[in-house]
């Protein structure tokens, strides 16, 4: 029987939250994300969730607290946003070496300055080569789904890797839209029990962990943690169909719409997707050959797979939503080298910083080749 | 030189489990004065062992039971706080 309701999608992970009951929660507030701590805090005082919540007094502490915990023995979780995740960036990259298993719950939000409360992904680019995984959400029942099985991805013996669900701030975090939970009974048998390697608490196993790599191992430790990424695909890849089994949904690393025959196809993260996907539907109505291409899993990147669903399309535009003042923008340097040598025609273009909307004649416009490299912002000159 | 191991065959984030660590003998840090026992006038306390900086004191079935030479580095704490003047400093 579904369960339909009409939430947010930072409800939406409050609630995924509650079915997983993760053991310890360190957080700290911040806009975009604060509906999903505060829904969830909610949630555990009314004994729906038997949670430790950790009120910590900075974003690096949640991060400090949560590695403690997670290796301790317990599941953990934390959520953050813009200026949160830059404070606990020092401590995420330790999350990830250590191999501590923590899901993030992230509300993109654009980072100071000027100061802005408002939507970009250079938050989650700011920790981009930090070895987390980072999968981005298209709207609400996506955040849900991605956090439900976020959990099981970063313990994966395989992976032990913090796993960073990004929803667009304001967009996903505090829209309502209809999502679909899944029974208590189902998300705790999909997640299962917490099992990491090695539990400093284990008094059977005693260990010392993040101890000192001098030269003649930090290469080693910095080469295994990047296998655990790389590893994570496929298991991502199985996930993603055992979790199509009990949702109906199904995950990928990347999302094809409408690719068939197209000359002309749009990458993006995020929840552009969709207002792409609308603009897609009615340029494929008047024939005209579009399609998007939509990245789930930002890191690990799956090149092989953009590669492949691109390999015959003409034209390529990518829409980053975060700039590299003085270099080529995370998602359009990545593509760009993914589509090395396949003779595709690529260009990029940045949009939407600092929340600024894009709007459905931006992407025409694009999809047009009538696309400034910087859409949406005043006084820029069209390309030809 | 112990053999390097390569990064397939590691510890996860390189947990570090019990009796796997290298122990160098350190001891050879010491310069001048080791400890020296006078086992008769012992009288077990153990502050000896409870104020080691480097777990050179050697206990067994909770009696004292010499010094770890490799270990100590001839700091003269235990000397220094054995009440019964039951540990001396010799020169080495």
């Amino acid at each position: 029987m579904s369960d339909l309701r009409l939430l947010t999608g930072g409800e939406a992970v409050a609630h995924a939250m509650r079915q997983i009951d993760p053991d310890v929660v360190p957080v700290y507030p911040i806009t975009p994300q604060t509906p999903i701590i505060q829904t969830f805090a909610k949630l555990v005082a009314d004994g729906r969730a038997q949670t430790e919540i950790v009120n910590v007094e900075s974003e690096h502490s949640a991060m400090s607290a949560a590695i403690g915990a997670a290796l301790a023995g317990a599941r953990t979780m934390t959520a953050t946003s813009s200026q949160g995740l830059a404070l606990m960036a020092e401590v995420v990259y330790i999350a990830a070496s250590m191999r501590a298993p923590i899901v993030m719950a992230l509300g993109n939000r654009a980072l100071s300055g000027p100061i802005n409360i408002h939507c970009d992904h250079s938050d989650s680019m700011l920790i981009r080569d930090s070895g987390v995984i980072q999968l981005f959400a298209e709207n609400a029942q996506e955040a849900y789904d991605l956090t439900v099985i976020a959990p099981r991805l970063a313990e994966h013996p395989d992976v032990l890797l913090p796993v960073l669900v990004c929803q667009d701030g304001f967009t996903i975090t505090h829209s309502a839209e209809p999502v679909e939970l899944l029974p208590d009974s189902v998300v705790r048998d999909f997640i299962g029990d917490y099992r990491i390697p090695y539990s400093v608490l284990d008094v059977r196993e005693p260990t010392t962990q993040g101890p000192f790599a001098m030269p003649d191992y930090y290469y080693e430790f910095r080469r295994q943690q990047a296998a655990a990424s790389e590893a994570s695909a496929a298991v991502f890849a199985e996930l993603g169909c055992e979790f199509a089994q009990l949702a109906g949904r199904a995950y990928g690393e990347v999302e094809e719409y409408r690719l068939e025959g197209a000359s002309t196809a749009i990458l993006a993260l995020g929840s552009t997707a969709g207002t792409v996907k609308d603009v897609v539907d009615e340029l494929r109505e008047d024939g005209e050959p579009v399609g998007l291409l939509r990245i789930t899993s930002f890191r690990p990147f799956p090149a092989a797979a953009v590669a492949a669903a691109l390999e015959n399309v003409a034209s390529v535009v990518v829409l980053d939503r975060a700039d590299s003042p003085g270099g080529t923008p995370p998602l359009g340097a990545e593509v760009a080298a993914a589509l090395y040598g396949s003779g595709c025609r690529l260009s990029g273009a940045v949009y939407g910083l600092g929340g600024r909307d894009l709007h459905p004649a931006d992407i025409r416009a694009v999809f047009a080749g009538a696309a400034p490299a910087h859409i949406g912002l005043r006084g820029e000159a069209c390309r030809v | 030189m112990a053999e390097l191991t390569p990064w397939q065959h590691l510890p996860v984030a390189g947990a570090v489990r019990p009796d796997t660590a290298i122990r160098p003998v350190t001891g050879g840090w010491r310069t001048g004065e080791r400890p020296e026992a006078d086992l008769p006038a012992c009288v077990n306390c153990l502050l000896c062992w409870l104020y080691c900086p480097d777990s050179a004191i050697l206990v067994e079935s909770e009696a004292f039971n010499g010094f770890d030479l490799d270990a100590c580095k001839g700091c003269a704490i235990c000397a220094e706080v054995c009440p019964v003047g039951a540990i001396a400093m010799v020169a080495e």
